[in-house]
């Protein structure tokens, strides 16, 4: 056996040792196409890793693919916690490629961009069942909650027992309606903030410590 | 009844009952409902799904759509009543509260008016 090899497997004993005590949460950042997931993400890996994590755009399902930033460990009140955040796509039931054609897309890249909107979609169904230890469901504040992508969203997450903090985003606009939210799920905690302008990320961070140290 | 022929000038609606649906696994509810949908039609289930089932409706949907032929799904249901902490004895006995009619159509042809606790009113458009 080569030094190398003998020295990657003491390495990964002791990095198994270090992680099995505590692996980090896997903590799924969930909601509709647009409400502000990948900003949110962005804000969180950059204020406690240094770099982001994905674009972020106004075009709906710009991210297609979930994506994880590992072991971001947050400070908060003198306790740290450890978690794996994953950007997820929007959800939605449905994914007409034209519509991306409204926004200046060529019918090629517009039904690329809707295929792999759909599969990501799916992959993202199929981790919210299996490989999920807590959900930001995220909302666009100045939108009407009441969907049905969200009520299913939610029932789900509650079915399997998760932890869920549900985040009232874009408080920075105009028609931001937050009491609206808390309406929607008051069985829930409804944390307002920006994740763009970075309003409230404080509460955000206490409550990620809260739900999911 | 007649065998069903395709009808061109028409919107076939389903109403699936609660015990058709209780006779089935979870995936022959979803090619049952997928596969009726996607001849253009409309099902309305006096059961629904489970959490767990619409979930994996979600990602064959979104497995199934494919550019000018298929572009997913609208469903409805009414909101999850909103009561407390929906019947932890229910959810001990595997019961989950899901009998909440359901109304699933193809995307391109059923549109959502209105929806609130009670009351779901939606347009249905011919192919
Ligand atoms: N005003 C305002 N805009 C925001 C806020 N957060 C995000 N946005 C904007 O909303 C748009 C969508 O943001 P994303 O972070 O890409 O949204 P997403 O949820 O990841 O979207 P998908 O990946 O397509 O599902 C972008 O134009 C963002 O700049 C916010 O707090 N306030
Ligand atoms: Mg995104």
């Amino acid at each position: 056996m080569g030094l190398l090899t003998e020295l990657r497997d003491s390495i990964s004993r002791v990095t198994d040792r270090l992680f099995s005590a505590s692996e980090p949460k896997r903590i799924g950042i969930y909601g509709p196409p647009n409400a502000g997931k990948t900003t949110l993400a962005n804000r969180i890996a950059r204020d406690w890793t240094g770099d982001a994590v994905g674009p972020e755009s106004h075009i709906p399902h710009e991210t297609r693919r979930a994506r994880r930033k590992e072991n971001v460990t947050i400070e908060r009140n003198g306790r740290t916690v450890t978690i794996d955040v994953v950007d997820t796509p929007g959800v939605t039931t449905k994914v007409d490629y034209n519509e991306f054609l409204e926004h200046d897309m060529e019918k090629d890249d517009a039904i690329r961009r809707s295929r792999e909107a759909t599969e990501g979609v799916a992959e993202a169904m199929h981790w919210l069942r299996e490989d999920v230890d807590g959900v930001i469901y995220v909302l666009d504040s100045s939108t009407d909650p009441f969907t049905q992508v969200n009520t299913m969203l939610i029932g789900i997450i509650e079915s399997q027992d998760l932890p869920v903090l549900i985040l009232a985003n874009k408080v920075d606009l105009e028609d931001s309606n937050i009491q609206r939210i808390a309406n929607a799920f008051p069985q829930h905690e409804t944390i307002p903030l920006s994740a763009l302008e970075g309003d409230n990320m404080d509460e955000v961070y206490d409550k990620i410590a809260e739900y999911f140290g | 009844m007649p065998e069903a022929t395709p009808n061109t000038d028409g919107v076939q609606i389903d109403l699936i009952s609660g015990a058709r649906m209780d006779g089935l696994r979870s995936m022959e509810k979803i090619r049952l409902i997928l596969d009726t949908v996607r001849d253009g039609n409309i099902v309305i289930l006096e059961e629904g799904l489970s959490p767990d089932e619409e979930s994996k409706l979600i990602e064959v949907t979104m497995n199934e759509i494919s550019p000018d032929e298929f572009n997913g799904i609208e469903i409805e249901t009414y909101p999850r009543s909103q009561t407390g902490d929906k019947s932890f004895l229910g959810r001990l006995m595997g019961k989950e509260e899901t009998k909440k009619l359901t109304v699933i159509g193809p995307a391109n042809q059923i549109e959502t008016l209105h929806k609130d606790e009670n009351l779901i009113s939606a347009l249905v458009s011919r192919r």
